[in-house]
């Protein structure tokens, strides 16, 4: 139920890297657009399998459930709430799910919106088949997974502005000057492994501080969301 | 960790789940569907609701009041809703509740003193012959849902009820006029005022009374005629944009599809076309109208982007965090990039070129980025290095600055650093990539007070 059958080795199903195919979930309205992921990602059916998907949040949170999937590439826009109601409604159940966002939106509100309730990454829809596959083993490994346009969203969510009056919570609404070089980095398109050859740290240093911006991003309240449900007349 | 980010989206849930709207019962009513739609509001039982109005009745008939203002402001449900039921012996029950509503209000006024006995009797009346012409009103305009439009003073009030609501509505008009009447009669002093002008005071008021479903829905029909007519014009401008961009290049595609390369191309163009219309300024999803140029750096350098992935096809995606109103040297700054995009277009054999522009208080940042060939600064081509000096030359006329981070088979950085001019300041709005600063002419009301 949990594991493929036809993979004698997988039984070890205790542990995060396990030697199966990472489950992936698909959450997207568009028919179109989950049966070419679904196809592309067949043809690397050893890294992932799709177990698999739903066009509305009722869907998706039902079955979610019923699969306990280990990626949901959940699209930002959807039916019934978007993509932030259904990690908002699997998450308190089944905190193995990691959630990565998948959107060709532009709009920095609804990107970081998805990513505060929960989603550990966001990528666009235009990545290629195989940087999926790289975005979703790392998302299932537990690292945030930050394209160069979600490092420049969440810069500008941290970068201070004039007559900004929100009470700042230092811990959390402060990026240091290290996570700040590093998100830099990564707006630039540099993978981690260049930034940690370039800020002569390890690549475990840059991953660590590439989860605490993450936390800060979900933790932080400078952002004023409600903008977001008020200015947009589209969904 | 999870406690404070799930109190922030529970309020945006809020805010995003639209409010659900009280309305009053269509059906399975007994007066006017108020407390059934109370009922259905709050998930408590109708029976609960008519008691409390009852009970409310007998405070100087607040009860009745709030009944009749619920009424009016209230819409009924659509006519589509499900039907309620309703047993004999509950409208039984009902009436009784009623009656005995309208005996506590009459009672209680007449006993406290609030409004003498003399007038509750006739202020009664009238309430319960204006309730039966609404009741008809709110009927006829079911009907007129039913069996489609039909207007005019006659079919709001009698519908087609026929014969049984033209006497309920002839009984409802003799009592407010016998109500009014003998409020008229056992108030006034005639001997003071002019009869004719009692008359036509006492006629205006009736007449009121009686219309006031006519005026609510002259008010609502206009209400909805005006949304109709905003939705129909937004569905056509949509629909419009649509078939000139998005129905266009899909055919441009299908005739093109032998050639990847300009089916890439086409698509990229389209998409980006479409981003701006939905998210840009003056975009769909914006307030503002379209504006001709670039005038921020974040719109420049889009510009620069879409004009280098035209021309050389490749993949530019560029990432902006902050924004700055564009000024003489932000302009060469954004053709500086364009430079360093094309550039890295040409030479570095890659299909995708980083773009990074960070806009800070002191100075503004380009970072364009690829990670293709390389080259040894030491040996350069001469045309790169005109290139590279093209680029130096427009940035150190404005002040700016130029780096270089090269090796062979490792890729080419280009830095551009240009200071900011004083006293400029970011723009207000949080932006990222082609998001508008709309808030700039206050800005600069604000600077020069």
């Amino acid at each position: 139920m949990t594991e493929p059958a036809s993979e004698p080795a997988a039984e070890a199903t205790a542990g995060r890297k396990h030697s199966g195919p990472v489950r992936v979930y698909l959450v997207d309205d568009h028919g179109l657009f989950r049966a070419g992921v679904r196809a592309e990602l067949e043809t690397l059916a050893a890294e992932v399998v799709v177990v698999g998907e739903a066009a509305s949040v009722g869907e998706a949170a039902a079955g979610i459930r019923h699969v306990v999937p280990d990626v949901v590439l959940l699209d930002v826009h959807l039916p019934g709430g978007g993509g932030v109601e259904v990690v908002r409604q699997i998450r308190p159940e089944l905190p193995r799910v990691r959630f990565l966002a998948l959107s060709v939106s532009d709009a920095v509100e609804d990107v970081i919106a998805v990513i505060r309730s929960g989603a550990r990454g966001y990528v666009t829809k235009t990545i290629s088949a195989h940087d999926l596959v790289k975005s979703i083993k790392t998302v299932f490994g537990g690292e945030p997974v930050f394209s160069p346009r979600l490092a420049g969203f969440v810069l500008d969510v941290f970068t201070e502005r004039p007559g900004s009056t929100v009470v700042r919570d230092p811990n959390v609404d402060l990026l240091t000057p290290r996570e700040r070089e590093v998100l830099r980095l990564l707006a630039r398109g540099y993978a981690y492994k260049e930034i940690a050859t370039k800020l002569h740290i390890s690549v475990k240093t840059v991953e660590t501080h590439v989860s605490s911006v993450l936390r800060k991003t979900q933790l932080s309240n400078r952002y004023e969301l409600s903008r977001w449900a008020t200015d947009r007349r589209l969904v | 960790m999870v406690d404070t980010g799930e109190k922030i989206d529970w309020a945006l849930l809020a805010r995003l789940t639209p409010p659900s709207r009280m309305s009053r019962r269509r059906t399975g009513r007994v007066v006017a569907g108020v407390a059934g739609g109370i009922a259905d509001h709050l998930g408590v039982g109708v029976l609960w609701v008519r008691a409390t109005f009852v009970v409310l009745a007998g405070f100087a008939g607040a009860g009745v009041a709030a009944y009749a203002l619920l009424w009016v402001f209230v819409r009924q449900e659509p006519a589509y809703a499900r039907p309620h039921e309703v047993s004999p012996r509950e409208r039984q029950q009902s009436y009784a509740l009623i009656a005995l509503g309208i005996g506590l209000a009459v009672t209680a006024s007449a006993v406290s003193g609030t409004v003498s006995s003399w007038l509750a009797v006739p202020l009664g009346v009238a309430l319960v012959g204006a309730a039966l012409v609404w009741r008809e009103a709110d009927e006829g305009r079911r009907r007129r849902w039913v069996d489609g439009a039909r207007t005019g003073m006659s079919g709001v009030l009698l519908g087609d009820g026929g014969r049984g609501a033209l006497w309920r509505v002839l009984t409802g008009a003799a009592l407010v006029v016998t109500g009014i009447g003998l409020i008229v009669w056992r108030s006034v002093d005639f001997s003071q005022i002019p009869f004719a002008l009692i008359a036509v005071l006492a006629t205006l008021v009736g007449v009121t009374v009686l219309t006031v479903p006519w005026w609510l829905r002259l008010v609502r029909d206009l209400g909805d005629e005006r949304r109709a007519r905003i939705r129909t014009e937004e569905r056509a401008e949509i629909a419009a944009h649509l078939h000139d961009s998005v129905l266009q290049t899909l055919a441009l595609i299908q005739r093109q599809a032998e050639a990847p390369r300009e089916v890439l191309r086409l698509a990229r163009g389209q998409e980006r076309e479409l981003r701006k219309w939905l998210y840009g300024p003056g975009g769909y999803g914006r307030a503002e109208d379209g504006v001709n140029g670039p005038v921020t750096l974040a719109e420049a350098l889009a510009l620069a982007c879409a004009e280098v992935e035209d021309t050389f096809a490749v993949a530019v995606r560029p990432v902006v965090v902050g924004d700055s109103p564009l000024d003489a040297a932000l302009h060469a700054l954004a053709q500086a990039a364009r430079e360093a995009m094309v550039n890295a277009a040409k030479h570095s054999g890659e299909a995708e070129v980083s773009v990074y522009a960070e806009v800070e208080a002191e100075q503004i940042t380009i970072f364009v980025r690829d990670r293709g060939k390389g080259f040894d600064p030491g040996i350069v081509s001469e045309d790169r290095h005109g290139i590279v000096d093209s680029i130096r030359g427009r940035m150190s006329r404005h002040g700016g600055d130029v780096g270089l981070r090269t090796a062979v088979g490792e890729g080419t950085e280009v830095r551009l650093t240009m200071p900011r001019a004083a006293g400029a300041q970011p723009a207000p709005t949080p932006s990222a990539q082609t998001q508008p600063t709309r808030a700039q002419p206050p800005q600069e009301t604000r600077e020069a007070t």
